[in-house]
């Protein structure tokens, strides 16, 4: 084995993700505690240009293949497979993401390797470690694995993307791997369509969540948002059910929103959300439930019913 | 088509956690379990590719939870041909574990497709669809939001994020990681659910837990402060609303 340190590298329609700059910054630390280095795998087809982003890495191995031009759950998980037994890295970073959730495990099982997932930090001193989100959220556990060699799924926000930013390509190496026959083929892309409210650029975001109870509940929101000037956003269940929009939904498969000010109204705080919302500069949260780890990232939480402080917030912004 | 969906009850989530004695796990006693929500997504898209192209539905779940009954008979209930509990009173089980006893249950079965959730809250060492599909070595797709069922293959709709979705063509037999079905999951009315239940035809497959292969290991739980580092608003809705307007005015937006 090697004391290296192997971030798979996600990208999409030609760029490359905040999730592996995160990772980058992440492994850069890790690979340093380990002595080994940085090493990258990139995975398409003709994205060797994209190495010059990878500045963070010590190495970039590139595996080209034109059946992988879009991303191929089965074909990605084969090149990271074999990369991952042939180089023997001592830890293996992948972004818990959609492309991500495809690849960790198939990986842990084809090399034999233990695997942690929902990991928020990830440890390299003694024994290797991480510490994880479970229960959506709810609580937080520290961990070791039994072996000297693992995985690691790694939530987004366990480091800064813009420390794994770096120009300047280290070492980067041709590497052939075949991938045999797929049994899953890419049929293309879809890229979302353009219209509705844009949540993204708004200043201030009235959030709802299954504490919503029914589609005809979100016009009180919208209430409480038309007096605010400001756009109804939910949790992913609300979009799911139908009640809102995909552009309405703020998270990990949503949109990543900035707002003045968001209020979570019934939104429990899942991973998963609150990756899309925690940068919004004044965070404000109505729950019940005093354990919802959406007030582990709120400014300011108020635990309590929203239908009764709906009508009585209305009333006063409309006052001010 | 023949389809196998993987359900699993987890610690509900609106409940109050509390930590065993070692602080090491949940403490279980008395813990509520539910259908993880995924899981009802993926019996949801099963249903209606049964309704689309004709077939059966069966339904598995590791006999963890006093739950799990209820869990399957609502599954027959909305439509599902069989179900099938593992074991019973299997206690904690890891993901490696109940992806090793589904993938036991499945090998030498007939079906064309395996569903189960994308992910479920106590997933510490990894997802069980991609766990079982790397046991039973076929092809697998995760987060996925809707399928068509074509003949041999399936079309499957992967999403991305920021509205990014990817379609694929995936040969049977093939396990997929359901997000999210077509169309919300069904409703079922409880008198349906206890029909289902008097008309009994729950199978029990007696099996043990299986050896976990997970190599992960718990050293401290925590269930973090409420309102860590957060003001928390203290009063009833009317002393709430009016420090939200001076938040609010704070902030300029009002
Ligand atoms: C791959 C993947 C991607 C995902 N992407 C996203 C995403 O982009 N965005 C997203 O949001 N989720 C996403 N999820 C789902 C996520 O895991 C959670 O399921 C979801 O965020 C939960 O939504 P919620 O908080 O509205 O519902 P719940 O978790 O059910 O929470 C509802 C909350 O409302 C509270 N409540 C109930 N009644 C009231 C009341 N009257 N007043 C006040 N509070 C009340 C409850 O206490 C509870 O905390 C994703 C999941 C996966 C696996
Ligand atoms: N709103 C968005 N617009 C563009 N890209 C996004 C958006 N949200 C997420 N992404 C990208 O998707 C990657 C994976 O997202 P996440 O699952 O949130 O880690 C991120 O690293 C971003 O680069």
């Amino acid at each position: 084995m090697s004391n290296d340190v192997l971030v798979y590298v996600e990208h999409l329609e030609g760029a490359v993700t905040d999730s592996t700059f995160e990772l980058l910054a992440l492994g850069r630390g890790l690979a340093s505690v380990k002595g080994g280095e940085l090493v990258a795998a990139l995975v398409g087809s003709g994205v060797e240009s994209l190495a010059g982003e990878l500045g963070a890495a010590d190495r970039i191995l590139v595996v080209d293949d034109e059946r992988l031009a879009i991303f191929d759950p089965q074909g990605n998980a084969r090149v990271l497979t074999t990369l991952v037994r042939d180089r023997e890295p001592a830890m293996v970073l992948v972004p818990y993401t959609s492309q991500g959730m495809d690849l960790a495990a198939d990986v842990a099982v084809g090399a034999d390797l233990p695997l942690v997932s929902f990991c928020r930090a990830v440890r390299a001193d003694g024994e290797l470690g991480a510490t994880v989100q479970l229960y959506g959220g709810k609580v937080e556990a520290d961990v070791v694995v039994d072996a000297d060699r693992a995985v690691f799924a790694v939530l987004s926000g366990a480091a800064s993307a813009e420390d794994g930013r770096s120009g300047g390509a280290g070492n980067v190496e041709q590497v052939a791997v075949d991938v045999g026959d797929l049994a899953i083929r890419a049929a293309g892309v879809t890229l979302p369509e353009a219209g509705d409210v844009d949540i993204a650029t708004q200043e201030v975001l009235v959030a709802v969540g299954r504490g919503i109870e029914s589609e005809d509940n979100i016009e009180e929101v919208q209430e409480l948002a038309d007096a605010l000037g400001a756009a109804v956003a939910a949790s992913r269940p609300i979009v799911d059910q139908g009640w809102l929009p995909k552009t309405r939904q703020v998270g990990k498969s949503g949109l990543k929103v900035k707002p003045k000010v968001y209020l979570a109204l019934g939104i429990s705080g899942a991973p998963e959300h609150v990756e899309g919302m925690r940068d919004a500069a004044t965070i404000i949260a109505v729950n019940t439930d005093p354990q919802a780890p959406i007030f582990g990232v709120a400014h300011y939480g108020w635990v309590g019913d929203l239908f009764d402080l709906v009508p009585e917030l209305v009333d006063r912004v409309e006052g001010e | 088509m023949n389809i196998a969906v993987l359900l699993r009850a987890v610690p509900d989530p609106v409940e109050e956690l509390e930590l065993n004695d070692e602080g090491t796990d949940l403490d279980r006693d008395f813990l509520g379990y539910v259908l993880n929500e995924f899981d009802d997504h993926a019996l949801e898209e099963a249903l209606l590719i049964k309704e689309d192209v004709g077939g059966t539905v069966t339904v598995f779940a590791p006999g963890n939870a006093d739950e799990v009954d209820q869990i399957l008979y609502t599954a027959l209930a909305k439509g599902a041909d069989a179900a099938k509990k593992l074991g019973d009173d299997l206690g904690l089980l890891d993901a490696h574990a109940q992806a090793a006893l589904f993938a036991d249950a499945l090998s030498g079965g007939d079906h064309d497709l395996v569903l189960c959730g994308v992910q479920a809250s106590d997933e510490l060492d990894g997802q069980v669809a991609t766990l079982v599909a790397a046991m039973l070595d076929r092809p697998h797709v995760a987060v996925v939001v809707g399928t068509r069922p074509g003949d041999g293959s399936i079309r499957v709709t992967k999403e991305y994020w920021a509205g990014i979705t990817a379609d694929y063509d995936v040969d049977l037999p093939a396990v997929l990681g359901i997000q999210a079905a077509r169309e919300a999951p069904r409703y079922v009315a409880v008198a349906k659910i206890r029909q289902a239940q008097q008309a009994g035809g729950l199978e029990e497959i007696d099996v043990e837990a299986p050896e976990s292969t997970a190599r992960v290991k718990v050293v401290e739980m925590r269930i973090p402060e409420a309102g860590e580092g957060a003001e928390m608003i203290e009063g009833d809705e009317e002393a709430a609303a009016e420090r939200i307007v001076e938040i609010l005015r704070a902030a300029g937006v009002v």
